[in-house]
């Protein structure tokens, strides 16, 4: 009765957003009643969803083999999260999840936007019902989360070990929060092209959904490169794997959005711009989507042997997609054109950081492809990695993070100050530390090297919107961007530093034996078995030690038997300078074990700089919600004046 | 700068940013793909040596051995056609064993492929993308054989 439940809830709510799109028709004729009745409608399909997506968890919190879904992907021995988040581990579960987020977010436009004009809203709730309807369509048609099985079969198949982690719990949910936030951006923006209300006031609500999207896909990235480091066992912290890029690609976009969408908010410039970026920010999300659920990565014939789903994707990508590309080329041309700006200022500068975004997000976006595109037209396999994107899009993204530094100097419109003068500071300690790593390393890499002095010069031409004025009295936004900035400078040093100087070493080990590596002294103590609730395992402990004091890790190799699978668990130890990271492989016929130990100084700086990034958003969205707050009786004045 | 050449800007701006892009791309996509071969391939000496590219079979039957350091080991991938010798430091990864697929990233070198990676294969059921049709070509094959 449960999986029934959602399915019929599933039903109405695709029903609620055909009835929604088409009342969009009738509500531009401005009719307060059905613009009322729109926003209803969207509300309780958003309920709907939820309720649907609220059946699902239950049937695996259950493990109700009965249904299709939780007999491939669940088992009855697996520990209770892992249940539940197994839910949305798979491919109809996720979709279900990312349906639910985006008629839920749906429900939130129509109860709380009233920032923007009536007509571009009520547009806006049209395409975002547009949108829910084929995903919709796609859940119903081609992916049925829940389908039931005949007879039930007594246990589940299991679910890939390497998900039952507590990142699974939550790593997918953020990424797809921020994906189908994005939707919203996409929404208002096609309604403001279609009623060409495209001004400051758009911007100003799109921008929390936007700020608010970027946050989660900052943190939902951060946390799966941190979670590939310590469960994939190879010490690496992003692979250029095509499924990283597809959360990679939205977040570019999204970044650029975020900071055009200022220039719009407050000058009311860079309207088009603006816009584009809006549809190819989510655009860039069902590209992920579609990358991911599709199945064309595992092959491009797999994809053409099986081609329902991927086909289905394929068919919505290209309708939404061209839709709104079509929408931009016709209205895009008519919209005026704000406050001009010289060729030096603030505009300029954030056009910049766009452009050289754009650029970095089309290098990602064609090597991610490339393969596929090869593959189809001639039949020959190749594989893109890092050694092009990081030869391609490393100095670029240095040359960025370079202008970060300089840009928030800068003054809308027409430069005034003397910038160069301000950044005589930050240029100096960029210099001293090009010297220190001349003279202390003199060996490493020239990206690596780079790295170093450009976030140094970062971190401090970073603060300076700070100095210089009571920082206590700057607006949370700018202490928001700030701390973002400087998070970027971190996350820099972090790659540069694990980039340089991180020791590896690999050796067979006898119990009772020491290696080194970097600092250390590693000394293998034992090798136990152990096990857990559904898995066996080989555990050793090292001992390890420099100077004094010993830490003990005790990294392990799994195995499971639902489906029969092995994982390394690294061990790894955090130190205010670095992490050692360990991870035992095989026995030797000679009797001693496989260790793989490497020291990484500083890797932890990267996921700390991605922590701060996100907290800097964080703090803008609290400054920009502080101040509508304050401003909140004008806003509901306004709010009551469009219904009377 | 008035609004209309600042439009006019912006618009070659974004042009040329896309341009650009996909230049650059192209530059880069020349020589740092890494091509897939089958040991047939490399027979047949479409790989060029020192070049990155990965190598992807089936790891034959009794050919896996372990040089003294206990790291290092030397194995055969075969397709059927023909076999290709690779050697490999470091950790094998998850169920990599004879007689299963696997891929291999590295280069030849003096007509033996030198391994930086072995792909992981995160369970049974799992082909690295490149192997899923050899795989079923090999077991059509043999079924024939047969």
């Amino acid at each position: 009765m449960i999986a029934e439940a959602g399915l019929a809830a599933l039903w109405l709510a695709a029903g609620l957003a055909a009835f929604q799109f088409l009342l969009m028709f009738l509500a531009l004729r401005s009719d307060v009643e059905v613009t009322r009745a729109m926003r209803a409608i969207a509300i309780v399909q958003g309920a709907l969803t939820l309720l649907a997506f609220a059946m699902l968890l239950l049937v695996f919190a259950r493990s109700d083999m009965s249904v299709e879904l939780v007999f491939a992907n669940s088992h009855s021995a697996k520990p209770f999260i892992y249940k539940v988040a197994g839910a949305w581990g798979n491919h109809e579960g996720s979709m279900l999840m990312w349906v639910t987020i985006l008629a839920v977010a749906g429900a939130f436009v129509a109860s709380f936007s009233h920032r923007t004009g009536e007509r571009t809203l009520i547009a806006g709730l049209g395409s975002q019902a547009v949108l829910a309807l084929g995903f919709y369509a796609f859940l119903l048609i081609a992916s049925n989360p829940f389908a039931r099985l005949f007879p039930a079969p007594p246990d589940g198949q299991g679910l890939n070990p390497l998900l039952q982690d507590p990142g699974l719990a939550f790593h997918p949910p953020t990424l797809y929060l921020g994906y189908v936030g994005l939707s919203v951006a996409f929404s208002l923006a096609v309604g403001a092209l279609l009623t060409g209300e495209v001004d400051s006031r758009l911007a100003r609500a799109m921008r929390p959904w936007v700020l608010g999207a970027w946050i989660l896909l900052t943190l939902g990235i951060t946390a799966g490169s941190y979670w590939a480091y310590y469960e994939l066992g190879w010490g690496g912290y992003w692979f250029w794997d095509p499924v990283e890029n597809a959360s990679l690609m939205p977040w570019l976009a999204a970044t650029a959005l975020l900071h055009s969408i200022n220039v719009l908010a407050a000058r009311g410039a860079l309207k088009a711009w603006t816009m584009m970026l809006a549809v190819i920010a989510f655009s860039m999300s069902m590209v992920g989507t579609f990358l991911v659920r599709s199945g064309i990565l595992t092959s491009v014939h797999a994809f053409a042997i099986d081609p329902e789903r991927g086909t289905f994707l394929l068919a919505l990508l290209a309708i939404y997609v061209g839709a709104a590309f079509i929408l931009f080329a016709v209205r895009g041309a008519t919209l005026k054109e704000g406050a001009p700006f010289e060729l030096v200022s603030r505009e300029s500068g954030l056009v910049v950081n766009n452009l050289i975004l754009s650029v970095i997000l089309g290098i990602v976006f064609l090597g991610t492809l490339y393969p596929l595109f090869v593959e189809a037209i001639s039949g020959e396999k190749l594989s893109v990695g890092a050694p092009y994107f990081n030869a391609v899009a490393g100095p670029l993204a240095l040359v960025l993070a370079v202008l970060v530094g300089i840009g928030p100097l800068l003054s809308w419109r027409r430069e005034r100050r003397p910038v160069l003068k301000l950044l005589r500071i930050p240029a100096l300690i960029a210099a001293t530390a090009l010297a220190i790593t001349i003279i202390l390393a003199p060996d490493i890499g020239i990206l690596p090297r780079l790295g170093f002095v450009v976030a140094a010069f970062l971190a401090a031409a970073g603060i300076l919107p700070l100095v210089r004025r009571n920082p206590f009295r700057a607006p949370l936004a700018t202490w928001g961007m700030v701390v973002a900035h400087f998070g970027i400078a971190v996350a820099l040093a972090g790659m540069a530093a694990n980039a340089a100087f991180t020791s590896e070493r690999l050796a067979i080990a006898k119990t009772g034996e020491r290696l080194n590596v970097g600092p250390w002294l590693v000394q293998l103590h034992d090798v136990t078995p152990t096990a857990g609730k559904n898995w066996t395992a080989i555990e050793a402990e090292l001992h390890a030690s420099r100077g004094s004091g010993v830490f003990i890790l005790k990294p392990q190799t799994r195995y499971f038997s639902d489906p029969p699978t092995e994982t390394n668990e690294a061990a790894i130890e955090t130190f205010w300078n670095g992490q050692l990271y360990t991870v035992v492989g095989k026995s030797d016929p000679s009797g001693g074990w496989q260790l793989r130990l490497w020291w990484k100084p500083f890797v932890t700086l990267i996921w700390a700089g991605g922590a701060l990034i996100a907290l800097g958003g964080a703090l803008a969205m609290l400054g920009r919600l502080w101040r509508l707050r304050r401003r909140g009786p004008s806003n509901a004045e306004w709010r009551k004046k469009s219904y009377a | 700068m008035k609004p209309k050449n600042q439009r006019l800007v912006l618009v070659s701006a974004a042009l040329f940013a896309v341009l650009v892009a996909v230049l650059l791309a192209m530059w880069g996509l020349r020589d740092r793909a890494a091509y897939f071969y089958t040991p047939a391939d490399v027979a047949a000496g479409k790989a060029v040596p020192g070049q990155a590219m990965r190598l992807g079979g089936m790891v034959e039957k009794g050919s896996i051995h372990r040089e003294p350091d206990g790291v290092t080991i030397r194995f055969v991938v075969t397709d059927g056609k023909a076999e290709t010798p690779v050697v490999y430091r470091g950790i094998v990864p998850d169920l990599f064993r004879e007689g299963s697929g696997a891929v291999a990233e590295g280069r030849m070198r003096e007509g033996r492929f030198i391994a930086d990676t072995i792909l992981a294969k995160h369970d049974e059921r799992y082909m690295p993308p490149e192997l899923g049709n050899l795989a079923a070509e090999h077991k059509a094959g043999k079924t024939l054989e047969k």
